[in-house]
């Protein structure tokens, strides 16, 4: 069905920089937003949305759509981007983020904006509600798959690992986890406030198909949700090890930039970091 | 006026609750239930023997269950959760309020083991505040039978009702109050008989309680009347306000927590449309304790006599 634009791994890359704009320009317009986790999660965004989920921006309540949540809802500066870029929304409305009256709330809300399929932004929701998307999909004879973003420190709520239990014995395979492995946190880096590894053999114990990868490699991420579409009984988790405040050098792997918008200053170096000093 | 009721012990309401789900079932592929391991208590066990096919055990796991939940009503379905009142809105709230309240979802959520007519089982399985946290929920409908034939007719509203809703049942069985197909509906009330002097608004099981104990007081002369108030949210105001103006002294009865419930409910009502004097008869500031159901119904003041002791204080305010 419908055509948004699948684009080849090569376009994808070519376009990351402009979301990363784009993200850190609306942060900077509300003068307030999560910078770091949006930039990490930037190629994982952009291979599902022009890569591999079937949805249509023209219909985005089509039944019959793959769903994609955004568990780590204060990313949502990069999945407002990545949807305005598929046409859900008119790229106008991304300045609005944040302010009183916009469709762009300060984390995702569903009914708000178009292409938001659940709200997020207390942490650790989005597996359960992905679940059960996918057991209301196997219910009605659909193919549907349901894709869930969540952050690294996000699993540190407990709800995940309910979920991460009962979609494994639910044998939800149409179900894939993204963990987006920023390797920080707000009050600092995840192996400080709470130790997660070895996440893989976590996951594995629960009864999951692990992929790991470089969160940024584009051809791996496509690769790997190429792959997860073959596997049968069971759910999949992707760990994408990522760089928090990715393609900004100053933003970079720095706590400092979880939560906090960057000054006017900042975003020129940003801009002109990203190569889209002048778009 | 009506006669003093005969207390004929029937179904719980969570039996009513399970057999009417079941046959929602049959007539709504739609409709879907979920548990978290006490689908034999909350009985929506029956709807599993019923519909193997669409009910989902999620083992212990409330706050999972009730996102599961969620994500079910986005692809169409009708999800029914259950599990004991004080465990649905106490380890799920949060996935309540973002999950299901924050986009209005047509997610059905309901409490068994609500009050303290379960007894023994003491005060951690007690539902005694999910009225307060229910209702804090926007755009939540917030129900509450007081007895089968309500508890199955309200199960049907709740279905056919595009929104959240919980439902409150109880494990006790309960008296008979109503006629098989009486009416109820999100907003209604009952008003089964307006008194001059007081009157009485009750819900759950406390309805037969007031019923009991108006009788006894139009018996001795003071003119009683009793209004069941079974849906919480939206609140039948106008019959609050008529209860009000009819006998300008009220009591309110529920098995529920002083703060937050129908107490409360009535009392803003009053305030902004009809200052009225209010006696409360209710579980107070604090928590109960292990005990047969009797003992502890008598021991927490959810008694006809204690109904009665409140009527006539109000009379005479």
């Amino acid at each position: 069905m419908p055509a948004p634009a699948t684009i080849p791994v090569e376009a994808l890359r070519a376009l990351a920089p402009r979301i990363r704009a784009d993200a850190l320009r609306m942060i900077a317009a509300a003068n307030s937003g999560h910078p770091g986790g949006s930039l990490s999660a930037v190629e994982i965004l952009l291979a599902l949305y022009r890569g591999v989920l079937r949805h249509d921006p023209a219909r985005p309540d089509w039944a019959e759509r793959d769903r994609f949540i955004l568990s780590k809802g204060h990313a949502c500066p990069a999945l407002y981007a990545v949807l305005a870029d598929c046409g859900y929304f008119d790229r106008d409305l991304l300045p609005t983020f944040r302010r009183f009256g916009s469709p762009l709330q300060g984390h995702p809300e569903l009914g708000k904006l178009a292409g938001v399929e659940a709200s997020t932004g207390s942490l650790g929701q989005g597996l359960s509600i992905g679940l059960g998307m996918a057991l209301g999909h196997r219910m009605q004879g659909t193919d549907a798959r349901v894709y869930v973003l969540m952050g690294d420190g996000e699993i540190n709520e407990g709800q995940v690992w309910e979920a991460a239990l009962s979609a494994a014995h639910l044998k939800a395979d149409r179900l894939t986890a993204i963990v987006d492995i920023n390797r920080i946190q707000l009050d600092g880096f995840t192996s400080d406030i709470l130790e997660l590894e070895p996440l893989a053999d976590k996951w594995r114990s629960f009864g999951w198909e692990v992929i790991e990868l470089d969160g940024h490699d584009l051809d791996a991420l496509v690769e790997a949700f190429a792959r997860v579409r073959s596997i049968d009984g069971r759910p999949q988790v992707i760990l994408a090890r990522t760089t928090k405040g990715k393609g900004v050098s100053f933003m970079e792997d720095n706590p400092e930039f979880h939560g906090a918008p960057p000054s006017a200053d900042e975003l020129a170096r940003a801009l002109v970091e990203l190569g889209v000093a002048h778009a | 006026m009506p006669d003093r009721p005969v207390r004929v012990l029937g179904k719980a309401t969570r039996d009513a609750y399970g057999e009417t789900l079941a046959q929602l079932g049959r007539e709504n592929p739609r409709i879907v239930a979920l548990d978290a391991d006490l689908s034999k208590s909350t009985k929506s066990v029956v709807f599993a023997k019923a519909h193997p096919d669409r009910f989902v055990n999620v083992g212990i796991q409330e706050a999972n269950m009730v996102g599961i939940a969620a994500g079910m009503a986005t692809t169409g379905m009708i999800p029914f959760a259950s599990s004991f009142a004080t465990f649905l809105m106490s380890k799920a709230f949060d996935q309540m309020r973002m999950a299901v309240a924050n986009p209005h979802l047509n997610v059905k959520l309901v409490g068994s083991h609500a009050g303290v007519s379960i007894g023994e089982d003491g005060a951690s399985q007690m539902g005694v505040e999910d009225l307060a946290l229910a209702c804090a929920l926007p755009g939540f409908t917030v129900l509450v039978p007081a007895d089968a034939v309500a508890a199955g007719s309200l199960t049907r509203v709740a279905a056919e009702h595009v929104g959240p809703v919980f439902l409150r049942t109880g494990r006790a069985k309960a008296a008979e109050i109503y006629a098989t197909g009486t009416e109820f509906r999100v907003g209604g009330s009952v008003t089964h008989h307006l008194g001059r002097d007081v009157n009485v608004l009750a819900c759950g099981l406390m309805v037969f309680e007031a019923l009991e104990a108006a009788a006894e007081a139009r018996a001795a002369g003071i003119d009683a009347g009793v209004v069941d108030l079974y849906s919480l949210k939206p609140v039948d105001a106008d019959a609050i306000v008529a209860a009000a103006a009819a006998s300008g002294r009220l009591v309110v009865a529920e098995e529920h927590l002083h703060h937050g419930g129908l107490g409360s409910i009535v009392a803003q009502v009053l305030a902004e449309r009809h200052p009225a004097r209010v006696v409360s008869v209710d579980l107070e500031d604090r928590y109960a304790e292990s005990g047969t159901p009797e003992a502890v119904l008598e021991a927490c003041g959810m008694t006809s006599g204690r109904v009665l002791e409140a009527i006539r204080k109000a009379s005479a305010l």
